[in-house]
């Protein structure tokens, strides 16, 4: 119950996450190369033309990145739960929203971060310059934590379910639309030459709220699974 | 001591035992038997706080475990029939892991003697336990039996896939436990080798 404790298990849970996604880079690789030939394929569909590529920009490459992100949810809980490790996590003399917290940032670093270090690359595709394409890193690095935050609950609650892969698209999708809009919309109106800052402000507040009550949720949604 | 006081069970429709009450004290095993089906898993599952019970109580020296949350959790360990053992680390990754995110300290010296007693050579200590076979997994998961300095054990059908040697090992690891004081829960389709005055025995009928 102790602090020193709670940081232990903490760091011994990200720890242990992050050095199961090296030894399965192959995992990894897949919701990372499938953002990269999503934001591939639509200048290759919509054509050539810079005008209207920078005026898709934010747009595509925020679903882009939502995708890819609901593509690594299964990942979060799912082998856990299969062999067991998830519920000896419960045992864990520590609170069990902490924990979460740990497995969600573990999992937001292996899928959530390349995204944001690749954007610049994919928004360069696009046409994006200066301040609009450091806007959209800023966005997706505010946004990113909070798709995992929000994304957690949904694969908590489809835990054991019988295509569970499809119905936490359901469920998390719709959660995702505020995150989209601001995330989008920062970028468009740091284009327009309004500053990206309104939804920049938005979307730390939507990350905030998430960090504070998606690992009760999730804690409460992994009880459930594991009765 | 653990005690349950009139606890039922009840999974779906089918109300699996009722008015439960038992008591085991310090350097006692509780051995639970049944057949398959009977709730002993769900009884296991309840003394380890993952099943809130349908009525009663149960009791951790005398107070509701619901109060002691993780103070309690903090008494015990558990071993499921999942093993908890992670495919893609070694076993004794598997171990440290699992000690320190227990909060217990183990080096690297200890969990080698642990995985040397529960039957595992020294040249299966680093390979990533996916290559083991059923019977190896289930011995690097019993291995916490070794490092585990909890007073409270609940095992679910901890021989299954086991040796005959390896069940041996266990067994003793067993009495070693009720000896010091310890408490244990056992589910089980064996027969438990224990001393008379120290195996309790459960029958659950479903």
């Amino acid at each position: 119950m102790n602090q020193p404790g709670l940081w232990e298990a903490l760091r011994g849970i990200v720890w242990r996450d992050l050095l199961l996604a090296m030894r399965r880079r192959s995992d990894v690789a897949i919701s990372v190369l499938f953002l990269v030939i999503v934001a591939s394929l639509f200048p290759l569909g919509v054509g050539p033309e810079p005008a209207v590529l920078r005026t898709i920009a934010a747009g595509v490459l925020w679903v882009a990145a939502l995708l890819a992100c609901l593509l690594s949810l299964g990942r979060v809980f799912t082998a856990d739960y299969l062999d067991g490790v998830l519920e000896q996590m419960l045992l864990i003399p520590q609170p069990l929203p902490v924990l979460v917290t740990g497995k969600v940032f573990a999992h937001w670093v292996v899928s959530g971060l390349p995204i944001v270090l690749l954007s610049p690359l994919l928004g360069l595709q696009f046409g994006l310059e200066g301040e609009a394409l450091g806007t959209l890193i800023l966005s997706l690095l505010l946004g990113t934590p909070t798709l995992s935050m929000i994304g957690s609950i949904g694969a908590a609650l489809v835990l054991g379910v019988r295509g569970s892969g499809l119905l936490v698209a359901l469920l998390v999708l719709p959660l995702y639309v505020p995150v989209l809009i601001f995330g989008a919309g920062a970028v468009t109106s740091s284009m327009a030459g309004v500053g990206g800052e309104a939804n920049l402000s938005l979307l730390g507040a939507c990350l905030v709220l998430s960090l504070f009550f998606a690992p009760w949720a999730t804690a409460a949604a992994l009880r459930i699974a594991l009765e | 001591m653990l005690q349950t006081v009139s606890l039922a069970c009840r999974r779906g429709d089918r109300r699996l035992f009722s008015n439960l009450s038992v008591t085991v004290r310090p350097g006692a095993v509780l051995v639970v038997v049944g057949e398959n089906g009977s709730g002993k898993t769900s009884f296991l599952r309840m003394l380890c706080r993952l099943l809130a019970p349908e009525e009663g109580t149960i009791l951790w020296e005398g107070t509701d475990i619901h109060h002691l949350k993780e103070q309690y959790s903090a008494q015990l360990t558990y071993i499921g029939h999942l093993n908890g053992v992670k495919d893609d680390l070694t076993a004794v990754e598997n171990l440290k892991f699992n000690a320190s995110l227990n909060g217990d300290r183990a080096s690297d010296a200890a969990v080698q003697d642990a995985l040397e007693l529960v039957g595992l050579k020294q040249r299966v200590h680093h390979l990533p336990t996916k290559v083991l076979s059923q019977g190896q997994k289930r011995r690097v998961a019993l291995a916490r039996l070794w490092l585990s300095s909890r007073p409270l054990w609940l095992l679910d059908e901890p021989f299954t896939s086991l040796d005959q040697a390896a069940t041996v090992l266990v067994t003793e690891r067993l009495r070693f436990h009720a000896e010091r004081g310890g408490l244990a829960v056992v589910v089980t389709h064996q027969e438990v080798v224990l001393p008379s005055g120290m195996a309790q025995r459960l029958r659950l009928d479903g």
